[in-house]
């Protein structure tokens, strides 16, 4: 038993942040927030470079053969830097849909292709495994198809090359891929404008098959495990660095002659985020290496990560701004960034209570 | 990382179950669901057999008769324990307390009067540092010892100590400089509780039983060989309890609450209740809980291995621990429903949900109170400024 990251994955978490420090402080984030971009994409070819884009993607086709755990780290520190950019929705998410593509897979090691996944429908399919309500259709077209439907919320799509699209035929759900562009890709307005989402309207768009009809539901599920885990370890950082915001400003600030840290209404507060944010921890790393080595437990760890870092990371925010007083509670400070961040992670994908809807019927149902 | 036994611990797991099945007192598994109370000769003959076997103290040094075994074998042990449900070790204070304060500061003829003995369950312990005046705020106690040459004599009142009514010797805190500083006039002594002048009081608590005691100490004499450490430097003696007390905790704490959810799972099926969203939705948080108790207690473990220092992680474990239990108890009840009411033969499982939800009102008192263990939390683990 060793529940420890390596000396290289301690390595490149220490290269993470100390690279979002210097290239994403608040201010610069709080910029880029409110742009009209949302992000800089120049950050997405300086981390190919540096060889994040390919960590789990095989050598031979571009990438370090690493595992998704190594990946995990960078989901996490993403998630304290509040990093704007598509790096969950192409290797968190997208990626298992695209085993069939190599070139594909090349294209994101080296930085040239990012990725969103289009699977939610804003009357169909409400969840990513929602096949059965599904309402997206797929159509051969000669040799190629056509999609028809309308994908919302998708992540990152303002941000991205390619999209994965979940579509349904008359032989059941399938995954494809798409060139988004023109009239296919809106804007919407989001609540946390650090992750941008989009409306992808088709109407008989050109796409290329990734996943053959009949067999999307399987994949589906691995990306949903996969996504469930990836947002469970961005849940945590955001957590950790609002308990770290937290803690240093009750150090500091003092009332009645006191730093307000030193009244145990306040520290108690503070204490409490720290023990949700470790065990939310302890689940998302849990998680992480049950999905980086298919463990049988690898769904169920996934979905219980994911219900309790999404609440732990909400509640960690919302503590934060608590103890933070009027301050917290500006539009100048930081926090209400990292809490925006916090309830989309917790609603990415349905709610707390679906993941353990799901983690129920484990237990429950035999 | 990797949270699959190694190939040594795997085998350690398979021969420690065997061992298990081959020796549970006979008829057993086939019990009542018990209260919760000790029985005390099972407790002494299973203690005797875990020594013989080399499973008592496995992570003690071998000279003091362990096993010098690492951290992980007795995680295993009290995990493989917790699920099959054994009876318990006699010597709870002594294994989790007095003995590895013993191994930190006591002397060559304390360690080999008292090791060996408290591993094999032949010498039984308790813990008397808590005082009717003296809760959270420990150093404030005020048993005195006063000085009379080789000896000290006692005289005070210890309460909330569990095993007082049978136990051989106690840990006991003690007020020998009055005029000094509060933390600075403690001494850490060895009891006998067999000493003229003790008396030991059941205390009922609101589940009916009497698991703890007060202990009276009038005039009690007790040999300056007794003390751990030096006279009047108690305190930092005392500290090293403490930390055993809620450092080895967690796992043993976890592994039962593994059992209780488990059993709750049944209760659900049992009643009928699995089809309930709202019961669905307690279940599985209870069970999320667990998950994140058991690996936090496992990354604890794994700085503590390659440390020599338990991780911070794991100051958060007993803290956690009582209020999930307690919200288990209460969903359990809520699964009961209307039946919860009843207790004893006449409710389902013999009252063992009653006691459950009752007993764990203690939990989030004893061995450091939640208020307490959120003071350590935000000051030696956050370091947040002192709050008194």
């Amino acid at each position: 038993m060793d529940f420890a990251f390596t000396e290289e994955q301690q390595m490149l978490r220490e290269q993470v942040r100390s690279f979002l420090a210097s290239e994403f402080p608040p201010e610069r984030i709080a910029k880029l927030a409110e742009s009209d971009e949302g992000w800089n994409p120049q950050s997405w070819s300086t981390m190919a470079e540096l060889g994040w884009m390919g960590l789990s993607i095989p050598e031979e086709h571009g990438g370090a053969g690493m595992s998704f755990l190594d990946e995990c780290v960078l989901f996490e520190e993403f998630g304290y830097g509040l990093y704007p950019g598509p790096y969950t929705s192409t290797i968190g998410i997208a990626l298992p849909a695209l085993r069939s593509a190599p070139e594909m897979l090349e294209s994101i090691a080296s930085g040239q292709a990012r990725v969103a996944f289009a699977g939610v429908e804003p009357r169909g399919a409400r969840t990513i495994e929602d096949t059965d309500h599904m309402t997206t259709f797929a159509d051969p077209d000669g040799a190629a198809w056509m999609l028809t439907g309308i994908k919302e919320p998708v992540a990152d799509l303002s941000l991205v090359t390619h999209v994965v699209v979940s579509a349904t035929t008359d032989d059941g759900a399938g995954l494809w891929l798409v060139v988004p562009g023109g009239d296919a890709v809106t804007l919407l307005e989001t609540v946390d404008t650090t992750r941008r989402m989009g409306r992808l309207t088709l109407e008989g768009h050109p796409a290329t098959l990734l996943v053959p009809p009949g067999e999307g539901d399987a994949t589906l599920s691995r990306i949903r495990r996969r996504a469930d885990a990836a947002l469970a370890l961005e849940a945590v950082g955001v957590a950790q660095r609002v308990l770290e915001l937290a803690r240093d400003y009750v150090s500091e600030r003092k009332q009645f002659d006191k730093p307000i840290g030193s009244y145990q209404a306040v520290s108690h507060q503070v204490a409490d985020t720290y023990m949700s944010t470790e065990l939310a921890r302890s689940l998302a790393y849990w998680a992480g290496w049950s999905v980086a080595e298919s463990t049988e437990d690898a769904d169920r760890a996934a979905a219980a990560a994911q219900s309790m870092a999404g609440e732990a990371a909400v509640s960690a925010c919302e503590r934060s701004i608590q103890v933070h007083g009027g301050t917290g509670f500006t539009w100048e400070h930081v926090l209400h960034r990292y809490y925006k961040r916090a309830l989309s992670i917790s609603h990415f994908n349905g709610t707390p209570a679906a993941r353990r809807a799901a983690v129920a019927a484990t237990l429950l149902d035999h | 990382m990797d949270f699959r036994d190694t190939p040594d611990e795997a085998a350690f797991r398979k021969e420690l179950r065997a061992w298990i099945a081959d020796n549970l007192p006979e008829g057993w598994r086939d019990r009542p669901p018990s209260s919760g109370r000790m029985d005390e000769s099972v407790s002494r003959e299973w203690s005797r057999r875990l020594y013989e076997a080399g499973y008592a103290g496995l992570t003690w040094p071998k000279e003091f008769g362990g096993q010098g075994a690492p951290y992980t074998h007795q995680a295993i042990f009290l995990e493989e324990s917790a699920r099959a449900e054994t009876p318990e070790h006699i010597g709870i204070i002594g294994l989790g307390m007095a003995g590895p304060t013993i191994i930190a500061h006591g002397t060559d003829e304390q360690k080999s009067a008292h090791l060996s003995r408290t591993l094999s369950g032949e010498e039984v312990w308790c813990q008397g540092f808590s005082e009717p005046g003296s809760g959270s705020d420990l150093a404030s106690l005020r048993t005195k010892a006063e000085d009379a040459g080789d000896h000290f004599v006692v005289s005070g009142q210890k309460v909330w100590s569990s095993f007082a009514h049978i136990a051989d010797y106690c840990i006991l805190v003690v007020r020998t400089d009055a005029s000094a500083p509060k933390h600075k006039g403690i001494t850490y002594l060895l009891v006998d509780m067999h000493s003229d002048g003790v008396e030991v009081r059941p205390l009922v608590q609101i589940t009916g039983d009497p698991e703890f005691n007060e202990i009276f100490f009038t005039d009690v004499k007790v040999p300056k060989t007794n003390v751990v450490g030096e006279a009047n430097a108690g305190w930092s003696v005392a500290m090293t309890t403490l930390l055993h007390e809620r450092g080895t905790l967690g796992f043993a704490l976890t592994a039962r609450l593994e059992v209780l959810v488990g059993k709750l799972i049944a209760l659900a099926d049992e009643l009928g209740a699995a089809g309930d969203p709202l019961i669905r939705d307690r279940v599985a948080q209870q069970w999320i809980e667990l998950q994140a108790l058991k690996f936090t207690n496992y990354r604890a473990l794994t700085t503590l291995m390659k440390t020599g220092v338990p991780g911070p992680e794991g100051s958060i474990a007993k803290l956690h621990w009582s209020e999930s239990n307690q919200r288990l108890g209460k969903l359990a009840l809520d699964i009961l429903g209307v039946r919860a009411q009843l207790d004893g033969e006449d409710s389902d499982w013999f009252g063992f949900w009653q006691y459950q939800q009752l007993r764990s009102r203690g939990n989030t008192i004893e061995a450091g109170t939640s208020e307490i263990l959120r003071n350590i939390v935000a000051e030696r683990v956050l370091g947040l400024p002192r709050s008194r």
